[in-house]
């Protein structure tokens, strides 16, 4: 017994562990040889992406204007440049108007709303997420573009002078702001969920000192939920932009796109989306229009790209709250 | 991960994997490639052939249980490319393989010393189609319509809309003109009778993209411009006429004469056509002479593209059995009832016959 | 002592306060007043009229609010008000969307569309048999492929690679993979398999491979966020007993986050499952039941319902009809998904409130 008791101590002194993997727990270095591995699998299958598209795109960004103007669509920036405006226009709109209202209603589910309501309420707006994005195609050609021209025609008519609602009102009502509600409608779910979990996950005791030192709700909500989720938000939003940014269908369906450039809301003249573009011309294409619509593909990744590193810098200079830390 | 869910996750997976599908209606058909013995055969092509593909389809593979055919209705291009590179053994196309594009052992289907054939299978005249209140007939002629679709005549009381239609209550309403927003067949075909019918004021050529310079709304597909007429005020466009459902179609008066878009009327295009010089006497790829009198202009003529000699000959005869069945007067009666086109001549059916009896 | 109980009497705590009667009334008046005058300038449309009632609503309160109870309380019933009002606003397409669907979908919701694919049919009767099991191998395959991957990727980024150039870079590009446009991931798949299997291969597989492409940045994303909320306490416990790291994730962290995981898993199989575009591409076009996801085109849901839409025959209803009706079926499948996961989540979770 003392023996064992004295022994221990020098023992403890005489072999400190061994920086590194512990041989006799292979588990732990197989756990994180896959999440890393998995991490890394995930640049490459984008890195094969990126790729696919220089491969393909390149002929028509290294053509001469004379052959893309003869066997693809023109000279690339040139006609390129009105869908990259679309493209960005009608994401902002779509964010503009859907995460302000995400948030109320994350919000509401996790705070506002009587608790026994909050799962079913939740279960509701994720019914928005189930909606296929070919039904919001003709959901908002059939239904909310016919609803929205009177609104239009008001608009043009009294507030015309705005340059926003300047020209000629489109007969069919399939503009851009259409496009923009839809899309708006389609990313809504998705900000909505991530910000729902994230509000529920605010820590309660932060929350329940604020009402003690007798904060009212929207105090509470400021003070101990909103810095807290402040990473989820950003995070929900830049998933909402990536499927305003890179949504084919129900903006092909709906949208009355051209070549235009414009701030104007209302007309039959809207600039049309890359992926929208993408999608009406690659069945005829062939040869170098192929090539110059994967080119288009490759600048819309690049898009995506440049907004995602602005939003990093907005968020990088601000420290992040982390529960693992 | 903690066990539990992973292996629940994988019973109910392998269970429902396991519990392989079945449609009552394939009883003893071949399905896609599963049985032995069963035939699969790929075709790629133009959206505007689909319904009677169809029906083709349909009642080939009713009389051939066992045999697949799968037609893809990817669109012209996307055919004509698969078709270039093997992945499809027939194409469907608005538009005949230009000679540029011809030339033996450029198929990788085919035998290295085979060319391809164009033949015409499909026939549908295109519609001018529009929506307005209180107008049931319409007459226009081509300078109009053409004035119409480059956004000169803005109004529906324009003098020229007028001079064609007498009897008719114009409002003052703004015409909203809409367009394909996608590269198609129709638009190349309907820009290419404006050129040649209204050549000083439809000054661009015939092109599967609608010309950007002359506005007007643009809708995806047929079936998103027949849409987007029927929801707007004012609205006109261009669509393959078996689609318009209940919307007005308008006449196009050619020297004094309304033509309606009939099956009829589209079909006599091919009569009064050539086909293309310097091409093998099978090849039946035509060049659309619109300016026949009497002659319906705007049609649209959609062509099958097979190989003169294939590397597979199961492949070969596989098409032969197919195409033979669409170029015949049962299939050709079948597609006209359902999908509206116009059925080939039987001149022309015959024309067809002896260039597949030459396909291996 | 006696002041402080002169202090606290009945009036001191329900004065400075509005009655509780005053957000019905008040939200009474508004809707009349907002009609009437939506009558006399807009010729009585019903979207006007809400919308001047909100409006006329919020501007009364808050003034009462103010003068009454003082600027925080104002603030605080300000916010309410919003929040409420953007539930209602939310409610709006969705009630819409789904009435639309429902109403022109229910019409084909019969045995025959779920046994019955469209193998020799044209024109009215056949069904989606062979879309609906398309749906579900492409998508559970996608499944299967991303789920592990965007979970592992997760793990790392928040629980091994805390801050470390890689993380950053993953993180990074992860956001940037969002922004991929479907069709091009569609388009990516069929280069793939094409290079792989030789020209024009489609197939379930290749339509997966589009579908992960699209999934994985969601799962990676949410995952990652719900994985950084569990509180730290949580592990340094489990790390003071003695238990290993991966144990601890796998053990503690993930149960912790399992309700909010399986929402991110949920989100991202209903983002893809109604994609059109990738689908058309890399899994093709039949109108026969495809069995084997590695061989031959395969229809999906998504898919049928475009071509139902977009090349009608000629008897233009028929078509229509299992277009709305295939829709309806895929906002059934999703809610399903949604129940099964809701269940699994409950049954996974620590049991903590």
């Amino acid at each position: 017994m003392t023996a064992k008791l004295t022994s221990t101590p020098t023992g403890a002194a005489a072999a400190p562990p061994r920086p590194g993997p512990d041989p006799k727990r292979p588990g732990e270095a197989l756990f994180r040889g896959l999440a890393t591995g998995a991490g890394i699998l995930i640049l490459v299958i984008l890195a094969l992406v990126a790729g696919f598209l220089l491969i393909q795109g390149s002929p028509a960004l290294f053509a001469d204007p004379a052959k893309l103007a003869s066997q693809g669509y023109g000279e690339f920036v040139s006609w390129v440049l009105p869908y990259v405006w679309g493209t960005v226009w009608a994401a902002l709109l779509a964010l503009l108007l859907a995460v302000p209202i995400a948030i109320g209603i994350a919000l509401f589910i996790s705070h506002y709303a009587p608790r026994r309501l909050a799962q079913p309420l939740g279960y509701l707006i994720d019914l928005l997420a189930a909606v296929p994005s070919v039904v919001f195609g003709l959901w908002g050609s059939l239904v909310l573009a016919p609803a929205m021209l009177p609104l239009f025609t008001t608009l043009n008519t009294h507030l015309g002078f705005i340059p926003l609602f300047a020209g000629q009102v489109s007969g069919t009502g399939r503009t851009i702001l259409t496009a923009a509600i839809v899309l708006a409608t389609m990313v809504l779910p998705i900000i909505t969920s991530l910000c729902r979990e994230v509000f529920l996950q605010a820590p309660r005791l932060h929350e329940e000192a604020a009402l003690a030192l007798g904060a009212t709700r929207w105090e509470m909500v400021k003070m101990a939920v909103l810095p807290f989720a402040r990473p989820g938000i950003i995070a929900a939003v830049m998933l909402g932009l990536g499927r305003a940014l890179g949504e084919t269908m129900a903006v092909t369906m709906l949208l009355s796109g051209s070549r235009n450039l414009t701030f104007e809301l209302l007309t039959s003249q809207n600039p049309n989306t890359i992926a929208a573009v993408i999608a009406q011309n690659f069945p005829e294409a062939f040869g170098l229009k192929t090539n110059q619509l994967i080119a288009a593909g490759l600048v819309l990744f690049l898009i995506t790209l440049a907004v995602n590193s602005v939003a990093r810098w907005i968020v990088s200079r601000r420290a992040q709250y982390s529960g693992a830390n | 991960m903690s066990i539990k869910p992973i292996a629940v996750a994988a019973l109910v997976t392998a269970a429902a994997l396991a519990f392989t599908g079945c449609a009552t209606n394939e009883a003893g058909s071949a399905g896609t490639g599963t049985t032995s013995g069963a035939q699969t055969l790929t075709g790629v092509g133009a959206s505007s052939q689909k319904a009677a593909q169809e029906k083709w389809v349909a009642d080939f593979q009713s009389k051939n249980s066992s045999i697949t055919v799968n037609y893809s209705p990817d669109g012209s291009g996307a055919g004509r490319s698969a078709f270039i590179a093997g992945a499809a053994a027939f194409a469907g196309s608005d538009r005949p393989l230009k000679d540029e594009e011809m030339g033996a052992g450029k198929f990788a289907g085919c035998a290295a010393d085979s060319n391809a054939l164009n033949l015409p299978v499909y026939i549908s005249p295109i519609a001018v189609i529009y929506n307005l209140e209180g107008v049931t007939d319409l007459a226009l002629d081509p300078a109009t319509v053409a004035g119409i679709f480059a956004g000169k005549i803005t109004k529906w009381n324009d003098p020229a809309i007028v001079a064609t239609n007498p009897g008719a209550k114009l409002p003052d309403t703004a015409i909203t003109a809409v367009h394909r927003s996608d590269d198609s067949g129709t638009t190349n075909n309907f820009t290419d009778t404006l050129n040649k019918l209204a050549p000083d004021v439809w000054t661009e050529k015939a092109s599967d993209t609608f010309p950007a310079a002359f506005g007007g709304e643009a809708a995806n597909g047929t079936s998103g411009v027949v849409q987007a007429v029927t929801g707007g005020t004012g609205t006109i466009g261009y669509a393959d006429a078996s689609a318009a459902g209940k919307l007005g179609k308008a006449s196009i008066v050619v020297n004094g004469k309304p033509l309606q878009p009939t099956a009829e009327a589209a079909a006599a295009i091919l009569d009064h056509s050539k086909t293309v010089a310097g091409r093998d006497a099978n090849d039946l790829a035509y060049s659309l002479d619109r300016t026949s009198e009497g002659v319906y202009p705007a049609v649209l003529v959609s062509y099958a593209i097979v190989c003169q000699t294939y590397k597979d000959p199961a492949v070969g005869a596989l098409v032969k059995n197919y195409v033979g069945y669409l170029a015949s007067a049962d299939g050709q009666k079948a597609a006209a009832d359902a999908a509206g086109s116009a059925p080939l001549s039987a001149d022309l059916q015959a024309k067809v016959k002896t260039a597949l009896d030459s396909v291996k | 002592m006696t002041a402080l109980s002169h202090a606290i009497t009945q009036d001191s705590l329900t004065s400075g306060r509005l009655p509780k009667f005053a957000t019905p009334v008040t939200a009474v008046a508004a809707a009349v007043v907002g009609f009437a005058l939506a009558v006399l300038l807009a010729g009585g449309n019903l979207g006007t009229a809400v919308l001047i009632a909100y409006v006329i609503f919020l501007l009364s309160m808050e003034i009462a609010a103010r003068v009454v109870e003082g600027p925080r309380q104002a603030a605080d019933r300000r916010a309410r008000h919003l929040i409420v009002g953007a539930f209602l606003l939310a409610l709006l397409p969705l009630g819409s969307v789904v009435l639309e669907v429902l109403s022109k979908g229910m019409g084909r919701f019969d045995l025959g569309f779920f046994s019955q694919s469209m193998r020799n049919v044209v024109g009215e009767g056949g069904g989606a048999v062979h879309a609906i099991y398309g749906t579900l191998y492409v998508t559970g395959l996608a499944t299967l492929i991303s789920v592990p991957i965007g979970l592992l990727t997760a793990i790392y980024l928040a629980e091994y690679g805390v801050r470390n150039r890689l993380s950053k870079a993953i993180t990074f590009f992860v956001d940037v993979m969002t922004g991929v446009p479907s069709i091009v991931a569609g388009l990516f798949a069929y280069a793939l398999m094409s290079l792989i299997f030789g020209a024009g291969s489609k197939s379930g597989f290749s339509g997966s491979i589009a579908l992960s492409v699209l999934m994985i940045p969601v799962v990676v994303r949410s995952s990652e966020e719900l994985l950084r909320l569990v509180p730290n306490e949580l592990r340094e416990a489990a790390y003071a007993l003695g238990v290993p790291k991966w144990l601890t994730i796998v053990k503690v962290v993930l149960p912790t986050a399992v309700s909010g995981l399986v929402s991110g898993v949920i989100l991202a199989i209903a983002r893809v499952i109604g994609e059109t575009a990738p689908l058309l591409i890399a899994a093709g076009y039949t109108t026969s039941l495809n069995n084997n996801p590695f061989a031959g085109p395969m229809m999906t849901l998504p898919v049928f319902v475009f071509d139902c839409y977009a090349h009608p025959g000629t008897d233009v209803q028929a078509y229509l009809d299992r277009a709305w009706t295939g829709a309806l079926t895929l906002i059934v499948i999703v809610m399903l998904l949604n129940l099964i996961g809701r269940l699994i989540a409950r049954r996974f979770a620590p049991k903590t409130r």
